[in-house]
């Protein structure tokens, strides 16, 4: 506490006597490195923090934004592309950066929430009018129905959908971890084309017209519908899901060594204020203050760490070589 | 990937034994085939990027995204061409004109970005400059960024373009022989006369063949700059990779509309080309 209160002073006393230069406060640029579905989030949401810190510092910031599969960028900012912020799609891709060093341990305990400030969940986008009556998960194991997801062992949400999926199983009554299994391996069967990553899943289902239904990040499924027309699909909530927390924090080496820590940290305080929180809510993220009104179904949401006991676990469990999903994926071929 | 000029002189007068049936079946298989896998594409590619009319289409280039993407592209191919010019004619030079130890290790080397695939061409760059890599610490100690930045970009680009001039030309020189040079250099030239008075003429329509050939795969490279881009909007996306993003944003119009320019210039390429391998093929009959 003492040293937090010493370095607090030594910041203040150092804005005081830079004030003066402060005045002149260069042209900042901050990088988020993000993944697939918040392009348009952060879209919006850098303008909005942008004219926020602007008033509140006198200094034009820019952020410039990287999107791409969750484990990808990780991978990236391992290799030295130089994130001020990542905001990725699981804790476990920011682990990985953790690491190498380059986030100091314990980051996850930095913001509140786990450093979540929106969560997800997985629903389905079907074909306008449900012609196939698709309502809840065991629905998608039925024959003849066509399920498109991408490959869980690129995607970061493919690995929400297959542990939502496997949440559900265990759930029921008599669940077991045979049963689940028994159950994702039928869901698989269902699935005509793996695609690497979740945007090119929505692009099969929705471009080329292959399946009866998507299973997408909640944001994705309100996008598409947005973007291509309500005439077209429609969102089924199914009665329960698992809860995703995309987790955000600053690199700490690069944002030390750029000098954006302090620009970086209020960036992303800024998603828990009531202005980000309205604009995760307009993109059709589920805002973690209450008080924000939401459009977005209520559900019934189990956490990985309840069901799957953290996502380290989880991964080594479901997706490592040899996994479940090998195991599943090649007694399927 | 291109095939080399035709350096044998044409061989004029018909060999045509087949019946009319089989000469027409085969041609109009070989124009079916065209029409299906290359003319249709192209069609869809205009089609798509006109279908909410010009001013959508105008609006879409000129976004600044777009903007910043078209100039980075053409940033790499404007340090990309020059360099593998330079390159390819030294070495199609010395390979074609001097006999010398290694000279076939050398042709196996420059043939090498052929045989490569193009990520890996990419990833090679990660693994030697990236922060994990062998010199990439050093250089963020010293503030340097190659990769995920401009020289990255810059540097995939040539290893991948690294090929097409040099392989244009040096089956056109050996073709050519030596014996204008050799009498040049009887004559009293010396050896850069000698190059921009004999060899350099000989070679013009060669050359413009492998800069258009480099110049096309400087641009319209996805793979190899896909790995060491870092895709940062407005920053480090070249076209190609921003006709990615485009359609991936659901954004179909402008994907289409970007696109376009890529296939603008393909056809430019194919014309050049055309033309190229035209005036080649005659100043080979002159000769």
């Amino acid at each position: 506490m003492n040293i937090k209160n010493i370095v607090t002073a030594f910041a203040v006393l150092a804005l005081t006597l830079s004030s003066s230069v402060a005045s002149f406060a260069a042209d900042i640029t901050l990088l988020n490195v993000s993944y697939d579905p918040t392009r348009e989030l952060y879209t919006d949401f850098n303008n909005s923090f942008a004219r926020y810190w602007q008033q509140k510092a006198g200094q034009k910031v820019t952020v410039k934004q990287s999107h791409g599969g969750s484990g990808k960028q990780a991978r990236a900012v391992i290799d030295g592309l130089e994130a001020d912020v990542v905001t990725l799609a699981l804790a476990y891709d920011i682990d990985a950066i953790a690491e190498k060093g380059l986030i100091k341990p314990g980051w996850q305990k930095e913001l509140p929430h786990n450093s979540s400030p929106y969560t997800s969940t997985i629903v389905f986008l079907v074909r306008k009018g449900n012609p196939k009556q698709i309502k809840n998960w065991d629905d998608l194991i039925k024959p003849g129905v066509s399920v498109i997801t991408p490959n869980p062992k690129t995607s970061g949400g493919a690995r929400w959908n297959y542990l939502a999926a496997w949440g559900f199983a265990l759930h029921q009554k008599g669940g077991t971890e045979a049963k689940a299994k028994e159950f994702v391996a039928k869901l698989f069967k269902n699935v005509p084309v793996l695609d690497s990553g979740a945007r090119g899943s929505t692009n099969t289902f929705v471009q080329r017209g292959l399946g009866d239904v998507l299973l997408a990040w909640e944001n994705e499924a309100f996008l598409a519908i947005n973007e291509l027309g309500p005439d077209k699909f429609e969102v089924v909530t199914p009665a329960e899901s698992i809860l995703a927390e995309p987790p955000v924090t600053v690199i700490d080496k690069v944002a030390d060594r750029r000098g954006t820590r302090k620009v970086a940290e209020e960036y992303l305080k800024y998603l828990y204020s009531d202005e980000g929180q309205k604009i995760a809510a307009k993109h059709y993220y589920r805002p973690i203050n209450a008080k924000i009104p939401t459009r977005l179904a209520k559900i019934k949401l189990y956490t990985v760490d309840q069901a799957f006991g953290g996502w380290k676990k989880a991964q080594k469990t479901h997706f490592a070589d040899g996994g479940t999903f090998d195991q599943i994926y090649s007694s399927a071929k | 990937m291109s095939e080399p000029l035709s350096t044998t002189k044409k061989t004029e007068g018909r060999a045509q034994t087949e019946p009319a049936v089989v000469r027409w079946t085969l041609i109009s298989i070989a124009l079916i085939f065209l029409a299906l896998f290359l003319l249709l594409p192209l069609a869809a590619v205009f089609g798509q990027a006109f279908e909410k009319g010009l001013s959508v289409y105008l609006d879409a280039l000129k976004e600044p995204d777009t903007l910043s993407s078209i100039k980075l592209t053409l940033i790499t191919a404007a340090v990309t061409v020059p360099l593998n010019l330079f390159f390819g004619v030294t070495a199609a030079w010395a390979i074609a004109k001097f006999s010398f130890p290694g000279k076939n290790l050398l042709v196996t080397l420059i043939d090498l970005p052929f045989s490569v695939s193009p990520v890996i061409s990419g990833l090679i760059y990660v693994l030697i400059f990236g922060l994990q890599g062998w010199i990439g610490p050093w250089l963020q100690d010293h503030d340097i960024r190659i990769v995920f930045a401009v020289p990255g970009i810059i540097l995939a680009t040539i290893f991948v373009t690294f090929p097409f001039v040099a392989r244009e030309l040096i089956p056109l020189m050996e073709a050519q022989g030596k014996e204008e040079e050799e009498a040049a250099l009887v004559l009293g030239a010396t050896g850069l006369q000698t190059f921009f008075r004999v060899t350099l003429p000989n070679i013009k329509w060669g050359i413009i063949y492998g800069v258009i050939l480099c110049n096309a795969r400087a641009m319209g490279e996805f793979g190899a700059v896909s790995v060491v881009s870092g895709h940062i909007r407005g920053m480090t996306n070249t076209v190609p990779l921003h006709v990615e993003i485009l359609y991936n944003e659901y954004n179909y119009t402008a994907a289409f509309a970007v696109a376009s320019l890529l296939a603008f210039l393909a056809l430019i390429t194919l014309m050049v080309k055309t033309i190229a391998e035209w005036k080649v093929r005659q100043q080979l009959e002159n000769n």
